[in-house]
């Protein structure tokens, strides 16, 4: 967007999020909440149970419309945008559970991902052509399931689904990448991979990542924010928000 | 790697199944049965053009239509209405009160051809009406519903509601429907008589040629990304918006192919019954019309086309000896398809022939070489 159109709240940020709120039936699930996304950060939402931190997720990918507020991706209101739309646009969500196209195979699975022929014409005389099938095998080498590529999606453990969507994304190549609990449910050896696998896609995008795995936490995260009640509870490093007594009361424990 | 070579269109097991069928319906059927008996066939047929789209719209897309007699009765009626003009020149109706008009106009005291008829004066008006009337009324339907995200049960609620009102549209607009009778008499197409034996052949080579065109279509769509992002739709319709697609675009477009295609059955039905009427409208062909699917597998283009085919063969049989048993016999096969064999006649063949018959292909130097399946796309699964 250019200069002479910014307005106040335009910002250098990846993503602004100010004032936002949205209520069901009175309850605010997300309450006034504002915070900034840097270009290459990589962010952390952690908080208890039902403190909000998917439907702020939901919020920003456009799956919940927000009651208050505004969502900026690079300068651009997403609040009054479709979900398709916001991805066009470059953000990209995973979700908490696994949510794969179980029918396909997983190269038909990345192939549906990649961004060409996404409108009803596009899609129909969408042409497999040599740049897409290296696009696919690359992104199913980099999430370990190159092996596997001519098999159903169905077919894959609980953990290669959660990769494979992790793949899904980033065929997409987006600028935001939301993670929802991408370890969780993993075996330790999953988790590491995972683990691995994360330092290694969060390199030149920016990330904001819900967890519960305060070691996973400290290990990947530049910023944590702590969410309470639709609230922000805490914000800064691991380090900072570990040692915080609100936080120690309400979420970490003694 | 291009889409549009063949092999990558169809598998070996793919050409297999068009060939068979081509020799059935072009070769095996017309030499073995005598002329009335193969316009029944035809007029089975009809009813295959709206299976093949079932199994885009239900089988791929989950969007299960019990409307579609709606889009099969607004093509059989668009040509019905030039037919029946033709029928209705004033040399033939000079007995009536007011001749040139046609006769069950004439019976509901209506003395002049109501502007809606007037385009259907000319043939080519109303090839273009049998194909985009329909199109476009499903285009309607499906941009107000899909946009707002009406999905499933409700969706097929109110396909149901629609073909509800049109039948009782039509019975109640007698004078410038023909009312619950239809349109009948229909006698010559340009000139050319319509109810001769040679006609007769001529309306079943023609609907058996476009059937194909039909599915060669579906093949190409079911064969394309849109057939994969429509599976991937059935089953995480949220999802498919999280890559970037918006979903109400692809439902409205297979919805709008699915009412082509019932159209062009509509107007093959008038063609050689010689006739149309709401029967053919309403909730209960409606509903008819997803069982053949459903019995010739709502993911299998081909198996469509024999669930049309073998159901209504069942019917003639038995509604010929026990007509008061055909509507029990039809509820008991749906249910005990939906039961026993949830992906119909084709599911059937996929479990049970289509190994064997995979085996002699390996042997056969025809299909030896042809690819067992697509690359990278894996016939898709039964769930």
């Amino acid at each position: 967007m250019s200069a002479a159109t910014a307005r106040a709240t335009n910002t250098d940020f990846v993503l602004a999020v100010e004032g936002l709120t949205v209520s069901f039936e009175g309850f605010k699930a997300v309450d006034d909440l504002s915070f900034y996304v840097d270009e290459k950060e990589i962010r952390v939402i952690i908080g208890p149970n039902g403190a909000g931190k998917t439907t702020v997720l939901d919020l920003i990918c456009g799956r919940t419309k927000a009651t208050e507020g505004s969502v900026k991706f690079r300068n651009k209101e997403l609040t009054t945008l479709n979900e398709h739309e916001i991805v066009r646009a470059g953000v990209g969500r995973k979700f908490q559970t696994p949510s794969i196209y179980e029918d396909l195979t997983v190269f038909e699975n990345l192939e549906l991902c990649y961004p060409r022929g996404r409108n009803v014409f596009g899609a129909l005389f969408f042409k497999r052509d040599q740049k897409v099938i290296n696009k696919v095998r690359e992104t199913a080498e980099m999430v370990n399931l190159l092996d596997q590529i001519e098999d159903s999606a169905d077919l894959l453990s609980h953990g290669k689904k959660q990769w494979l969507e992790i793949g899904m994304l980033l065929i997409q190549d987006p600028a935001l990448l939301m993670l929802d609990e991408p370890v969780a449910g993993m075996s330790v050896t999953e988790r590491q991979q995972t683990a691995e696998l994360l330092r290694r896609i969060t390199a030149d995008r920016s990330v904001i990542v819900i967890e519960h795995d305060m070691q996973f936490v400290a290990e990947i995260a530049d910023h944590v924010t702590v969410m309470h009640q639709g609230k922000i509870l805490a914000e800064g490093t691991a380090e900072k928000v570990k040692q915080d007594p609100k936080v120690i009361e309400v979420y970490l424990g003694h | 790697m291009s889409n549009f070579s063949l092999s990558n269109l169809m598998t070996r097991q793919d050409v297999l199944g068009f060939v068979v069928l081509a020799l059935i319906l072009l070769v095996v059927l017309p030499l073995s049965l005598d002329v009335m008996r193969l316009n029944q066939v035809g007029k089975y047929l009809s009813f295959a053009f709206v299976t093949v789209g079932l199994v885009l719209c239900w089988g791929y897309g989950g969007i299960l239509s019990l409307g579609q007699g709606v889009f099969y009765g607004l093509g059989g009626y668009a040509l019905a209405m030039f037919l029946k003009l033709e029928a209705s020149s004033p040399e033939n109706t000079s007995i009536q009160s007011t001749p040139g008009i046609p006769d069950f106009m004439d019976w509901n005291q209506i003395t002049e051809l109501p502007w809606l008829w007037e385009p259907f004066h000319s043939f080519g008006f109303s090839l273009l009406a049998i194909l985009l009337v329909p199109t476009v009324l499903a285009y309607l339907i499906g941009f107000a519903m899909f946009k707002r995200r009406v999905s499933g049960v409700y969706f097929a609620i109110i396909t149901q509601a629609i073909s509800s009102i049109l039948t009782i549209l039509i019975i109640g607009q007698q004078g410038y429907t023909g009312g619950v009778n239809g349109i009948t008499d229909l006698q010559t197409l340009m000139g050319w008589s319509i109810r001769t034996d040679y006609a007769s052949y001529v309306f079943y080579f023609v609907g058996v040629a476009l059937l194909f065109v039909c599915l060669f279509i579906a093949q190409f769509i079911t064969k394309s990304k849109l057939g994969r992002i429509l599976v991937a739709m059935r089953g995480q319709e949220d999802r498919v918006r999280f890559s970037g697609y918006d979903v109400a675009n692809f439902k409205i477009f297979v919805f709008c192919v699915g009412a082509a295609f019932a159209a062009v059955g509509g107007a093959m039905f008038t063609l050689q019954e010689k006739f149309m009427s709401p029967s053919f409208v309403g909730i209960v062909p409606s509903i008819e019309m997803v069982i053949f699917c459903a019995v010739g597998g709502r993911l299998s283009i081909l198996g469509a086309v024999y669930g049309a085919l073998l159901v209504n063969v069942f019917r003639t049989v038995l509604g010929e000896s026990f007509p008061e048993l055909w509507l029990f016999a039809m509820g008991l096969l749906f249910v005990g398809v939906v039961l026993a064999f949830p992906d119909g006649l084709a599911g059937v063949y996929q479990k049970y022939a289509a190994p064997t018959v995979d085996r002699f292909l390996d042997k056969a130097p025809l299909f030896r070489r042809w690819p067992s399946s697509t690359s990278h796309s894996e016939p898709i699964k039964a769930s």
